[in-house]
């Protein structure tokens, strides 16, 4: 039966009755020991494009200022609370935050552009695994009576994958580069797996003994030397033997894996036997899966999927979760999170410290039904 | 009311549109007054002519203020956002043909497919301290393509005119812009990448989605279709 105050979209949920919903999460949060922050909404966007590229422009809402240079409304809290953190944070740090999101939503139209998270975020040298499991099994626990479905992953085991590939580092950091971006990701395998044939205009540069005799005029700020450059690496690769098909398997396998988070481990350490260098990334999955048990997870029905978040979440390398309602799979994740040790580093300018979080939306949470 | 059509107020493009609309037994007329930005329609009805600037024809047709449109596809897909479920696509008329292409200098020989873009953009990238620039006036159509095809470490930077010139100037190390024949770029020394298309674009009639016609505009728009030959 419905029921006749149950609202029939998210739209319909009274900002009042977010707001509340929003302090009820933080105030859990507050209570499991993490201190309340905030921060600005205009955040500087040099910053986040440095950090998200170009590609940021489509989600986030953009405001040029005279004096200050472009800003953007705050698209998470992510970044801004690392940067708090990194300037001035105690350690070990818990922090909770509750407050506005903007989101341009040219894909999605029907989504809201502008909704309240509430954050959880551990910033914690000593256990990652603890860590990944305190957080996951916080926002679990809040979450437990909308019976949503929970997804789990790890960017880190891939990223194990490509710094053990036995190629070389040029090709290896390329991989890396585009770990959060499936579709150049498999180009690059492709080639340097020799799978996919040299164009004509590269086979015709690698032939040439003076590459530069018709290049004409040197314009704009890449030098020749530049261009000589890369011209070297490509000879270098080129020469360089092709990336194994045993080896591009491996990863398509890795890629593969997408079981219940018992056999999800069994069939990684079968991988891990023919490429060992995913072994401490596997181990760290099993002990975050015995941390997640000691916390009262029912990690035996837990899904895993190795590729999980890996067009969505580009910040995160290690531990990532999420999760959504199977009786209403048009709307967005609940909830969404994860271990993002890199953006301290990029963030932290020479300092970095291991960080987990994550987020829920308390719009989201009232619409299915909240504390009731 | 009456049914209103939107038409480039200038050059090549009104010319070539009028013309069209004539060899279908329509004729477009501006009204007497050379200044006056309003015309007339013979042959066709209650129909209304509007003159426009082709860049702000798709607006208008989205917000209803203009029923049918004539202006380049790169102008609606720049301007609406999920266009196909706001316009239709009536006829594409055969003129106004330009490609929206990337560019990068001649003296590139490395470069030569958005393969190589990309290497070439992470290896500037930690050489200069800052994203490889692509100078253009199409940013979600760039940045949409450039997205689809997973190169990163690049930005764009706004250029309205003259973006040719841009990467001499180095105020951008490449550039994102519509050519027809290509030789402005080559003059410039700039050559478009392999796999550098972003969009083919010509004049093309389009007609905005909305269901609140009255009886008396659909029919008027229903005939003039059908004496267009267009459905």
């Amino acid at each position: 039966m419905q029921d006749p105050n149950q609202p029939r979209r998210p739209s319909d949920v009274s900002r009042a009755a977010i707001r509340a919903e929003a302090q009820r999460l933080r105030g859990i949060f507050e209570q499991a020991g993490a201190q309340v922050v905030e921060t600005a909404i205009l955040q500087p966007a040099a910053t986040l494009l440095d950090l998200y590229g170009e590609d940021i422009r489509a989600r986030a809402y953009v405001a040029s200022d005279p004096m200050k240079g472009e800003q953007m409304l705050r698209p998470d809290f992510t970044v801004p609370v690392v940067q708090m953190h990194m300037a001035d944070g105690a350690e070990p740090a818990r922090y909770t935050y509750s407050g506005e999101v903007f989101r341009r939503q040219e894909a999605h139209p029907e989504r809201a552009s502008e909704y309240m998270q509430v954050g959880y975020e551990v910033f914690d040298r000593t256990a990652p695994a603890d860590a990944d499991a305190e957080v996951f099994a916080r926002l679990h626990d809040i979450l437990a009576p909308l019976n949503l479905r929970a997804a789990t992953g790890d960017i880190g085991i891939l990223m194990a994958a490509v710094d053990g590939l036995p190629t070389t580092p040029a090709r290896k950091a390329a991989l890396r580069r585009h770990v959060w971006r499936p579709r150049r990701f498999r180009a690059l395998m492709d080639r340097f797996a020799g799978r996919s044939p040299v164009p004509a205009s590269r086979a015709a540069l690698l032939e040439s003994t003076d590459p530069m005799a018709d290049a004409g005029p040197i314009i704009g700020l890449r030098s020749e030397a530049e261009i000589a450059a890369r011209i070297e690496a490509l000879r270098e690769d080129a020469a360089a033997p092709p990336v194994t098909g045993a080896d591009v398997d491996l990863i398509d396998a890795i890629l593969n894996v997408r079981e219940t988070c018992p056999n999800a481990l069994e069939r990684l350490r079968d991988i891990a036997v023919d490429m060992p260098s995913i072994n401490g990334a596997v181990a760290g999955f099993a002990a975050r899966l015995d941390a997640l048990a000691a916390r009262g997870i029912a990690v035996d029905d837990l899904a895993f999927e190795a590729s999980y978040g890996r067009s969505q979440m580009e910040y995160y390398d290690g531990f990532v979760f999420g999760f959504t309602c199977d009786a209403h799979p048009e709307l967005p994740a609940v909830a969404t999170g994860g271990r993002y040790d890199a953006l301290t580093r990029q963030l932290g300018q020479g300092r970095a410290i291991p960080a987990v979080g994550g987020v829920i939306r308390p719009g989201l949470v009232a619409f299915l039904g909240g504390a009731r | 009311m009456s049914i209103r059509l939107g038409v480039p107020s200038k050059g090549r493009l009104m010319e070539k549109t009028f013309q069209w609309f004539g060899a279908r037994g329509v004729t477009l007329d501006r009204s007497a007054s050379e200044r006056e930005y309003a015309g007339i329609v013979r042959g066709a009805g209650d129909v209304e002519l509007v003159l426009l600037s082709a860049g702000e024809i798709p607006r208008e047709l989205d917000a209803g203020r203009i029923d049918l449109g004539v202006t380049g596809t790169d102008l609606v897909r720049e301007t609406l956002v999920g266009w196909e479920a706001r316009v239709d696509v009536l006829a594409e008329l055969g003129f106004g043909h330009a490609d929206l292409v990337l560019a990068v200098p001649q003296a590139w020989v490395d470069v030569s497919t958005l393969d190589d873009l990309d290497a070439a953009a992470a290896a500037f990238r930690a050489r200069h301290g800052h994203r490889l620039r692509i100078a253009t006036k199409y940013h979600r159509l760039v940045r949409e393509f450039l997205r689809e095809h997973g190169v990163a470490d690049y930005s764009l930077v706004d250029s309205q005119g003259a973006t040719e010139g841009t990467v001499k100037n180095e105020t951008a190390e490449a550039i994102a812009d519509i050519t027809s024949s290509g030789d402005t770029l080559r003059a410039n020394h700039l050559k478009i990448l392999d796999d550098g298309l972003i969009l083919r674009s010509q004049a093309t009639l389009f007609c905005a989605r909305r269901a609140d016609l009255s009886d008396a505009d659909r029919a008027t728009l229903t005939a003039l279709m059908a004496k267009l030959g267009v459905d």
